[in-house]
């Protein structure tokens, strides 16, 4: 039998405004341990929430990007429960009256578009972060745990889509346009290693063509895309083979380790919570006034879906999805503007520019041009190393165009001929069918030129003087 | 000069004080230096100097370092970092805190008897209680404690015990005052208001602690208060509930005290007639104990002793915060937050707390109606006089019942004011008038008017 994998995503986003959800305290990464926090999210007696404006403007951007209805009416709620970076033992969150809902985002594809349905969208507040004490870093296994307050009621969306994903694919694709999305928006630095984007992902399997919904499993805690995938593939492979053997899948939550060959079971079904939602009393409706809306509507530009979907008719698909999901495509735009080949343009950023690690914002889109349109002329190394600098403030290419590669056959012949002769049993093992060996020719001469030779010309005269 | 701390108005106070007849420190001092032999405090303050009027303050309202224990064990060495509204407002009129009042563990019960620090006593006879939660605050005006006070108000606790106590009780239309500091019990429902002798005293205070606050987003702009002058009625319209007066369970000394009342509120000019709230009288006691115990079940989650309050320590997390709430609560809180979990657990959920919700609705829609008609309705305040200590103790549903006659109201949003009207057996009966969202001016003309006309004497007989 074949199997169709059903997908679900849960993603939380940290919204860096300047202040938490529902207090006054700054809402920052860092800072000493505890350093960040009053009264109402330590959960003093008597202390009250204030919803943060910013943090409902800015959901509500979110939601008309992800095509989302935004409700005339949304509704905090209550979740109880304990655990220790719960400082009230409820955590004010949205459940039947959320502020957005039935939205939409299409990740673009090699042949036209997947449509990912958005569920809802809410706002609520992030919880303490635990440290657990143990000589690992993770849960399994931790002696002691400590408390830090800072990011204790900072900002959360929390975005939930539709089980319309079917592959692990598009899966990674999908949570990368969303992060590149948000990113955009202005919402959130959506970086994964300091946990300000987060996700959750519940996978189910069943017989490929059948419309049912067989128990999921949550995988939890990824923090990267990759991992991600990874943990989805791992997941449906092992569920397909518990069916497989006869047996039944069991509602778990599981926690992803990539380093370890399978993901042990956080809690299962029996230990469910009851979150005894109910509406919290402390604070009114959010009802978003229509010029709010419209405001919201007007600060958000062309989003990364329907640039990739243009820029692709320029390059190809890939290149496309890779300079937009990286944040470079604006950069690409004004390069090629100003004079560079597209594709080439294209290459370069998606390739060592990326490796380098620039700052994409900081570059001089002409003085990066220049670069590009030269880069066959100029030494490789004379090119790498101008990209290293090109988002240093002042920079320019002319010096590093004024490097030229040496492609004078009459100037390469001799050290060609000289690698050849200081080589001669590995000349006789080419000749003698062991064609590999061209590239140790080639790079022997670069090595030999500083670099300065014109590989192209290089391989063209060795391969003649060899053969 | 000599200061009768029982007869003292906060009026006279302050006009004493203006004309500099007595110094700030000489007021204070005859309000500290009374043996508190009610245990209406569970902490008394030094003077913190200035000339404004002394306050006292129920324990479930946060005092920046003052201890803020809500009458529960699991409080017992809590000092708030900062002043609840109420308090910071008080402080900009200059009033000065002379302690903190007794109260029913976080203010749940009607005679003080649940407080973990022990009962106050009714200053009209020592051998009853002085009704609850706030029986500290009434207990103390009414005997010449304080010349004033806050209390908080979530079914009743405010209004009962100034009926028992002899006192003038405001319940404050919800959303008028200020929440923000005050520890909660049941968000949806409280609300901090007035203690005082006098109704015009009452109507000054309140002027004093309402008003929209940027930390409460419950809070609204609140009407300019006006301090009640006239003596007549004329126009107002009088609604006489059937379901809250002349019932079973009434005492005949309280409906005859409240009928006398209203027939002179007649005779000042007011229109009576009748009306009926036939649902909000019957469903408003059991919405009220789903409701309220569902919220407080989430309020009191917090107390964990992870960052103040008691703690019992244990092997792990859970059982440290387990040990530390059995030790911590007593049984009143107990069976509230047992109920409340229960009413809110999926499965009952819709059964008990989503309809008690549709119930409250339903309450409020049937006030609404009888407003239409009339500007004030009104009733026994409390089924009783002062009961002996004791009497309800045992039996839950028989303290619940205290308030059968506060809680429709309250539930409903609606202001509530309690004018003592006379005496029956000695004891104090207390006249409640309700009135529509933000008539709180209404409720001070009406309680004014009858308060002149009927000239009780708040001071208790044995200490005349």
């Amino acid at each position: 039998m074949s199997w169709e994998a059903v997908i679900g995503l849960e993603i939380h986003v940290q919204l860096k405004t300047e202040t938490k959800m529902f207090c006054r305290c700054r809402n920052g990464f860092g800072g000493e341990p505890n350093s960040q926090v009053c009264p109402v999210c330590l959960a003093f007696p008597g202390a009250l929430p204030v919803p943060n404006r910013r943090a409902i403007e800015e959901t509500v951007k979110l939601g008309l990007a992800l095509d989302c209805e935004i409700a005339e009416r949304a509704v905090f709620h209550r979740k109880n429960y304990f655990y220790p970076d719960n400082p009230k033992a409820y955590q004010i969150s949205q459940y039947d009256e959320p502020l957005c809902a039935n939205g939409r985002l299409a990740v673009p594809t090699e042949n036209g578009e997947i449509v990912i349905g958005i569920h809802r969208a809410h706002l609520e507040e992030d919880a303490a972060k635990n440290v657990h004490v143990a000589a690992s870093g993770r849960i399994h296994g931790a002696t002691a745990t400590l408390v830090d307050f800072n990011r204790c009621g900072t900002p959360l969306v929390e975005i939930v889509t539709e089980p319309d994903i079917h592959d692990a694919e598009t899966a990674k694709r999908f949570l990368q346009l969303l992060r590149q999305t948000v990113v955009e928006l202005g919402l959130s630095d959506a970086e994964l290693e300091k946990g300000s984007m987060r996700f959750d992902v519940n996978v189910s399997v069943r017989p490929e063509g059948s419309d049912e919904l067989r128990t999921r499993t949550e995988l939890k805690n990824m923090n990267s895309f990759n991992f991600a995938a990874k943990g989805i593939e791992r997941e449906i492979a092992r569920q397909i083979r518990v069916y497989e053997e006869g047996g039944t899948v069991e509602q778990e939550t599981l926690h992803f380790d990539p380093t370890q060959e399978d993901s042990p079971p956080l809690r299962s079904k029996e230990e469910a919570q009851d979150y005894r939602y109910f509406p919290e009393p402390d604070l009114v409706p959010v009802q978003p006034p229509p010029d709010l809306v419209d405001r919201m509507r007007g600060e958000i530009g062309e989003l990364p879906g329907a640039r990739i979907r243009r820029i692709a008719d320029t390059l190809s698909f890939y290149d496309a999805d890779v300079l937009v999901t990286g944040g470079l495509d604006r950069l690409w735009s004004d390069v090629v503007a100003a004079g560079a080949e597209p594709k080439e343009a294209a290459n370069v950023l998606a390739n060592q520019f990326v490796a380098a690690g620039i700052d994409p914002g900081a570059v001089d889109a002409g003085e990066l041009a220049k670069l590009v349109s030269a880069r066959a002329e100029i030494p490789r190394a004379a090119f790498d190393e101008a990209l290293a600098h090109a988002g240093d403030a002042g920079f320019s290419a002319a010096p590093y165009l004024e490097q030229k590669v040496v492609a004078d056959a009459s100037e390469l012949d001799p050290v060609i001929d000289r690698v050849i002769e200081s080589n001669a049993a590995q000349a006789e093992q080419y000749r003698s069918g062991k064609q590999g060996l061209l590239g140790f020719f080639v790079g022997q001469v670069m090595k030999e030129t500083g670099g300065k030779a014109d590989p192209r010309v290089v391989n063209e005269r060795v391969r003649e003087k060899l053969g | 000069m000599t200061i009768d701390t029982l007869r003292l108005t906060a009026e006279e106070a302050k006009n004493l004080l203006e004309r500099k007849e007595i110094s700030g420190s000489e007021l204070f001092a005859a309000y500290a230096e009374r043996d508190d032999d009610l245990n209406a405090y569970l902490h008394r303050c030094e003077d913190p100097g200035g000339d404004g009027i002394p306050l006292a303050v129920k324990d479930v309202i946060g005092t920046k370092g003052i201890p803020t224990t809500a009458g529960s064990k699991i409080l017992e060495n809590y000092v708030p970092v900062c002043d609840a509204t109420v308090i910071a407002n008080a402080k900009r009129h200059g009033l000065r805190t002379l302690g903190k009042t007794n109260t029913d563990e976080f203010a749940m019960g009607s005679s003080t008897e649940n407080s973990a620090y022990g009962p106050s006593r009714n200053p009209w006879d020592p051998t009853r209680v002085p009704g609850g939660s706030g029986g500290g605050s009434a207990a103390a005006v009414s005997g010449g404690l304080a010349p004033w006070a806050l209390g908080s108000d979530t079914g009743g606790s405010i209004k009962q015990p100034a009926a028992l106590c002899g006192q003038v009780g405001l319940r404050p239309t919800y959303g008028t005052v200020s929440r923000f500091g005050v520890v909660a019990f049941a968000s949806s429902l409280d609300q901090v208001g007035p203690v005082a002798k006098t109704v015009r005293d009452c109507a000054y205070l309140y002027s004093i602690i309402s008003g929209r606050d940027e930390n409460d987003s419950t809070t609204v702009d609140v009407p300019a208060v006006e301090i009640p002058a006239a003596e007549d009625l004329k126009g107002l319209r009088i609604g006489v509930p059937k379901e809250m007066n002349h019932v079973e369970g009434v005492e005949p000394g309280v409906t005859e005290l409240v009928d006398k009342a209203i027939a002179l509120a007649e005779s000042l000019g007011a229109e009576v007639d009748e009306c009926s709230l036939p649902l909000s009288v019957d469903y408003g006691m059991p919405c009220y104990y789903l409701v309220a115990p569902a919220e407080a079940s989430s309020n009191l989650a917090r107390y964990d002793g992870v960052r103040y309050g008691l703690r019992v320590d244990g092997d792990d997390f859970r059982e440290m915060v387990m040990r530390t709430r059995d030790a911590g609560f007593g049984d009143e809180p107990k069976r509230r937050i047992m109920i409340g979990t229960y009413a809110l657990s999926s499965g009952y959920y819709d059964a008990y707390y989503a309809t008690a919700q549709k119930v409250r609705t339903v309450i409020k829609r049937e006030h609404d109606a009888v407003f239409e008609k009339f500007d004030v309705i009104v009733s026994p305040t409390s089924p009783s006089v002062a009961f002996p200590f004791g009497a309800k103790a045992a039996d839950p549903l028989a303290m619940y019942l205290c308030d059968v006659f506060t809680i429709p109201s309250c539930l409903a949003g609606l202001p509530g004011l309690n004018i003592p009207v006379g005496l029956s057996e000695g004891l104090p009966v207390g006249l409640q008038l309700i009135g529509p969202q933000f008539a709180e001016n209404t409720l001070f003309r009406m309680g004014y008017a009858l308060e002149r006309a009927i000239g009780f004497d708040f001071v208790p007989e044995r200490l005349r």
